[in-house]
């Protein structure tokens, strides 16, 4: 099961990367295709490794749902975030208070946990910068808001955690 | 047309000399490679602008690689800041 | 059409390029510099590339560029993230202007 997936993961990535299919003269490039699933197979032989443990959580209808509805909430942020760090290159006395704080997130696979650290490092005025085992995070802000751990949480995580819990856990 | 991608060009161009600025001048070693890290990006929207711009495919190809082999470069450079081993 | 559309997403994602090298120069210490240079620059590249995409149309310049586009999505936070670490690993000071650093705090060595 999971070398299957890992097979049509990487075959999928081929096809994107080389698009065989030529739309306007309706022609299928046979070569590139057959080279292509050659090369997944060898692939899904060699790093089985590092593949994900629990692959049929890519397949999911549900979690493919909630994945798509994460999308617009990510770009919204990021275009808040990008906005705010724009006023504060521009603005002549630099309105910034940066300090490094912690929070606490509830997630517990390991992806899940990426994919936070990395929605937080694009969103207002935040960077990860490490993150515990225990499910701690060290993050930078630029403009310090609160100090403690659970009023932190609340600024900065509470907005994907609910969102990232139906997609990965 | 042609003057719009000429302003964008020299936009483009004036970012990449900010960035090789904050190489040469950086005070310390982190600072350098995040200016490498971001000069790394500007040249795959380079390339890509100029993709569009010829029609040629090839530097879209470009483009991909130059976003692997960046990406790969700056991690190796922060596990050296960190004093780790490359292997971990 | 398409390519007005295109040459404005161009030119929205140039202008976040530029505010965020800015931001590289202007800022006081690397995490700040980090914090612009990751958030602004990502921005304008996710613009470029649908620009690309939107300008060419649908074949396989267009298609590689929105993988190029997910790739750099998932890849330039990551990469932030690993230089804020080795930056504090490697005893970086944050500006002396900062309010609070609670990972020096709890550092144990």
């Amino acid at each position: 099961m999971r070398r299957i997936s890992l097979f049509f993961t990487s075959f999928v990535t081929w096809y994107l990367l080389t698009w065989p299919y030529d739309f306007k003269a309706q022609i299928m490039n046979w070569q590139i295709f057959i080279a292509g699933i050659i090369v997944s197979i060898i692939a899904s032989l060699l790093f089985i490794k590092v593949f994900t443990q629990y692959p049929h959580k890519i397949f999911s209808p549900v979690r493919i749902f909630w994945a798509i509805c994460y999308v617009p909430v990510l770009f919204f942020s990021m275009l808040t975030a990008n906005l705010d760090v724009v006023y504060r290159v521009i603005h002549p006395r630099m309105p910034i208070k940066p300090g490094i704080v912690k929070v606490k997130t509830g997630i517990q696979s390991d992806s899940g946990r990426t994919a936070l650290a990395n929605s937080i490092t694009l969103t207002p005025g935040t960077l990860t910068v490490d993150i515990m085992d225990d499910g701690h995070m060290y993050i930078h802000w630029i403009y310090v808001r609160e100090t403690d751990i659970e009023g932190a949480s609340k600024k900065i995580v509470q907005r994907f955690e609910p969102l990232l819990i139906r997609i990965f856990d | 047309m042609e003057t719009v991608f000429q302003v964008f060009f020299g936009v483009l161009l004036l970012c990449c000399f900010m960035c090789l600025y904050r190489i040469g001048r950086g005070p310390t070693a982190p600072d350098r490679t995040v200016a490498i890290d971001i000069l790394g990006i500007v040249i795959v929207g380079f390339s890509a602008l100029l993709s569009a711009v010829t029609g040629k495919e090839f530097y879209m190809n470009v483009a991909i690689t130059w976003a692997l082999v960046s990406f790969i470069g700056t991690i190796a450079l922060a596990k050296y800041l960190e004093g780790r081993g490359f292997d971990e | 059409m398409n390519e007005t559309i295109g040459i404005i997403f161009f030119g929205i994602g140039i202008l976040f390029n530029f505010f965020g090298c800015l931001g590289l120069i202007r800022f006081p210490d690397v995490y700040n510099r980090l914090q612009a240079g990751t958030k602004c620059v990502t921005f304008g590249m996710i613009f470029i590339l649908i620009g690309v995409a939107i300008y060419v149309g649908f074949n396989s310049l267009g298609v590689k560029s929105l993988v190029c586009m997910i790739f750099i999505l998932i890849t330039s936070p990551t990469a932030a993230h690993a230089i804020a670490k080795g930056a504090h690993k490697a005893n970086v000071k944050l500006w002396e202007k900062s309010v609070i650093d609670q990972y020096e705090e709890d550092k144990v060595d």
